[in-house]
């Protein structure tokens, strides 16, 4: 097997890919095996045994949510009776931001490959404070959901319908220029899409109330953009799977209690090991001991050269996860040992506009010890608090072993 | 009789330049007592993991084991 060539195949679907926003539609009509019954999470496959905090609140606020369960004692029952199941979004072709619970009833964002034609998807995010994604599912958390789904999806529907196809892999270019990093900073992205949309939300049929709290919604919300830029990463990644004798890393995804990779020449295989634990900043009120382990599919974008990868280019994010302005670059510059090049679409300013660190290699993870850099929001341990902090996290190193043994084995 | 010196003495006799490969704490501790130092971030494959640096020789070499 020649491992470089398949590399070079993988990476030549990766710079290619033109992930492009085409729309918003329900879960059900448009995510592959998506049921009433199925609920979606972030990370490697789980159980409800072995679930944390927020991803048991999660669960319990869609089964709400749907409407499968009336109150929480009858969603706890559900939720281990056997008739709900459990399934990553990242085998139904789509992203969740930390626990990353979706229900058939959500809207989600629709993003096409222009290159391949594959699609993705994720929900629309919920802003900050008590929200599902941090595992709440109080009254006020529901009541949100219900709005986003009967009123900012169709809103922004119509929008986009009058707007035409949004090309995100330029928009994340140009978010990079301005000091995102599109993971844990996307006050920049944020506004490029408001600007795309604003226009075209104000031309839609619906009344002015609910046009203007669409807009006030998406303008209190600096991460709004996040839930565009990991479905864009996993339509880029997607690209490459299942390239034939390919070490290239597709997913990197945690569900609160293992981190998992995938690799596009291992295809449908989940490599996993301990989700860690995040050394960072928190809010005022908590420390470490209230910190959940590593959570979401939001690591989608390191594994595109984004997020931790490009923390160069957003030096203001060391304010929010911590360390100095040189830390956000030395990041940048270790991912460059062992990724396989450099992003052609993708730059990164302060370093010469130097393309971002592309195409993580588990040969070269193995052989040098360096782990992917993530950084990433913390969530309380308990389900409805929400975040606590922010910071810097390395996947385990089990899970690049592991591949490279089951590499090893099947083409070696 | 003259005291016969090792080679290696004279290299004592001159401004010390270092190259420092590996531990990083080597060199800090020159550069504190003033030493040029260059330090050179370096760890063995695999960290030493033998058995992690056995896979990657089977897949640099493009063994077929069966």
């Amino acid at each position: 097997m020649d491992v470089e060539q398949a590399n070079k195949k993988a990476l030549q679907s990766i710079q290619s890919a033109q992930p492009v926003l085409v729309g918003i539609d329900t879960a059900k009509n448009v995510v592959p095996g998506m049921t009433d019954n199925l609920l979606l999470h972030a990370g490697p496959p789980i159980g409800w045994d072995t679930m944390s905090g927020p991803l048991r609140g999660a669960v319990l606020g869609a089964l709400l949510y749907q409407g499968l369960a009336r109150d929480e004692k009858q969603a706890r029952e559900l939720a281990v009776s056997g008739e709900i199941q459990y399934s990553p979004w990242h085998e139904h072709s789509g992203v969740g931001p930390m626990a990353g619970v979706s229900s058939a009833r959500m809207p989600v964002w629709i993003i096409e490959n222009k290159t391949k034609g594959n699609r993705t998807y994720c929900t629309l995010n919920e802003g900050l404070g008590k929200v599902l994604r941090y595992g709440a599912y109080s009254t006020e958390v529901i009541d949100r959901l219900k709005w986003m789904e009967e009123t900012l999806a169709p809103v922004l529907s119509e929008a986009l319908k009058l707007r035409g196809e949004i090309n995100l892999k330029a928009m994340i270019a140009q978010a990079l220029q301005m000091g995102d990093e599109v993971h844990n900073r996307n006050r920049a992205g944020t506004s490029l899409l408001f600007r795309e949309l604003a226009p075209c939300v104000i031309e839609t049929h619906f009344p002015d109330k609910d046009k203007r709290k669409v807009l006030e919604f998406i303008h209190s919300n600096d991460h709004f953009f996040l839930n565009l830029s990991m479905p864009a990463a996993k339509a880029i990644l997607q690209s490459a799977e299942w390239t034939e004798g390919s070490s290239l890393v597709t997913t990197m995804a945690r569900n609160g209690t293992e981190f998992g990779i995938r690799v596009a020449g291992l295809k449908d295989r989940w490599f996993t090991g301990p989700a860690q634990y995040i050394k960072g900043l928190f809010f005022p009120g908590y420390s470490e001991k209230d910190a959940n382990p590593d959570i979401g599919d939001s690591a989608i974008t390191e594994t595109c050269g984004l997020g931790g990868f490009s923390m160069a280019s957003a030096p203001a994010i060391v304010k929010f996860v911590g360390g100095t302005v040189q830390d956000a670059l030395n990041f940048t510059q270790k991912m460059y040992e062992i990724t396989e090049t450099e992003s052609d679409s993708f730059q990164i300013p302060s370093l010469d506009f130097r393309g971002s660190p592309t195409g993580i290699n588990i040969i070269k993870v193995c052989e040098l010890g360096i782990l992917p850099q993530i950084n990433t929001g913390i969530a309380h341990r308990e389900a409805g608090i929400g975040q606590i902090g922010a910071g810097l996290v390395n996947p385990p190193m089990k899970c690049f072993e592991d591949a490279l043994e089951a590499f090893a084995e099947k083409y070696f | 009789m003259a005291e016969r010196r090792p080679p290696i003495s004279g290299l004592f006799d001159q401004p010390i330049q270092v190259i420092n490969v590996g531990v990083p704490s080597f060199s800090d501790d020159l550069k504190r007592q003033g030493v040029p130092v260059r330090h050179v971030d370096w760890r063995p494959p695999a960290g030493g993991n033998k058995r992690i640096q056995a896979l990657l020789r089977r897949i640099k070499n493009g063994e077929k084991t069966s």
